[in-house]
């Protein structure tokens, strides 16, 4: 079993390559990996309870760890309140600490 | 591997992306937890570095150049290379033709010049790899 450290950094209402980080963490979920999905910069625009069509519920709902990094959060204004069921706020530090544990495979979107 | 050690890719050309933040703060958070940093940049990126930056002031705001307090890229990599100067050590490599292409080669110190050759060293010799490619 490896680890995979999704960092999403784009928003998935503007790319339209969204399915990318969904599709992927999903299949390897799946097939038994440990995976993560840390939500940075427009990233973080997702993790709203509210946002419509986010596929960050289905993610949750795989097992996949959902963490949204907190100055991105800050910046654009959501609070830990409206965050959506499977999604904890997280920090820079907390993505360092994933990216140097072993057997770890890191890709950026 | 005893020690830990990170590489990080960038390509992005300063005052574009918000990647370069991110990479700045997962940089800094690296190197407080005493792990050692490869930075190789790429394209756009050698230019984070480039010496001659110099803040500005805002005239639709009316504020000078102090009262502006603008932060300039360059500034961002002299401090991480000062917090990582010996243990741990932050190596900072920037592409020498992106360099050249970009005339971009009067960089803060402690920069060195390399190629993507020494991107494959400093991947093979850390913990983990990540690339932060542009959009």
């Amino acid at each position: 079993m490896a680890r995979y450290v999704f960092i999403e950094s784009r928003d998935p209402f503007e790319s339209n390559d969204a399915q990318f980080v969904p599709e992927t963490a999903t299949a390897l979920k799946q097939c038994g990996h440990e995976v993560t999905v840390f939500l940075v910069q427009n990233g973080a625009l997702a993790a709203r309870r509210n946002a419509r069509h986010s596929h960050l519920p289905q993610l949750a709902a795989a097992g996949i760890k959902l963490l949204a990094d907190d100055f991105s959060l800050r910046e654009r204004g959501i609070a830990t309140g409206e965050l959506s069921d499977g999604i904890q706020t997280s920090t820079i530090e907390a993505l360092v600490d994933l990216l140097v544990q072993e057997n770890t495979k890191a890709i950026w979107h | 591997m005893s020690e830990r050690r990170l590489t990080l890719a960038i390509m992005d050309a300063p005052y574009e992306s918000a990647n370069s933040t991110t990479a700045f703060r997962i940089i800094a958070a690296a190197l407080k937890k005493g792990i050692h940093v490869n930075v190789f940049a790429y394209e756009g990126a050698v230019s984070l570095a480039i010496k001659d930056q110099a803040p500005h002031a805002n005239p639709v705001k009316g504020t000078s150049v102090e009262e502006e307090d603008h932060p300039v890229t360059k500034d961002f990599v002299i401090s991480l290379l000062e917090m990582g100067r010996e243990t741990p050590l932050l190596t900072w490599v920037n592409c020498g033709l992106c360099v050249d292409e970009r005339g971009a080669g009067n960089a803060v110190d402690g920069v060195k010049r390399g190629g993507p050759g020494d991107f494959l060293k400093l991947a093979l010799e850390s913990t983990n790899t990540l690339v932060i490619p542009t959009k």
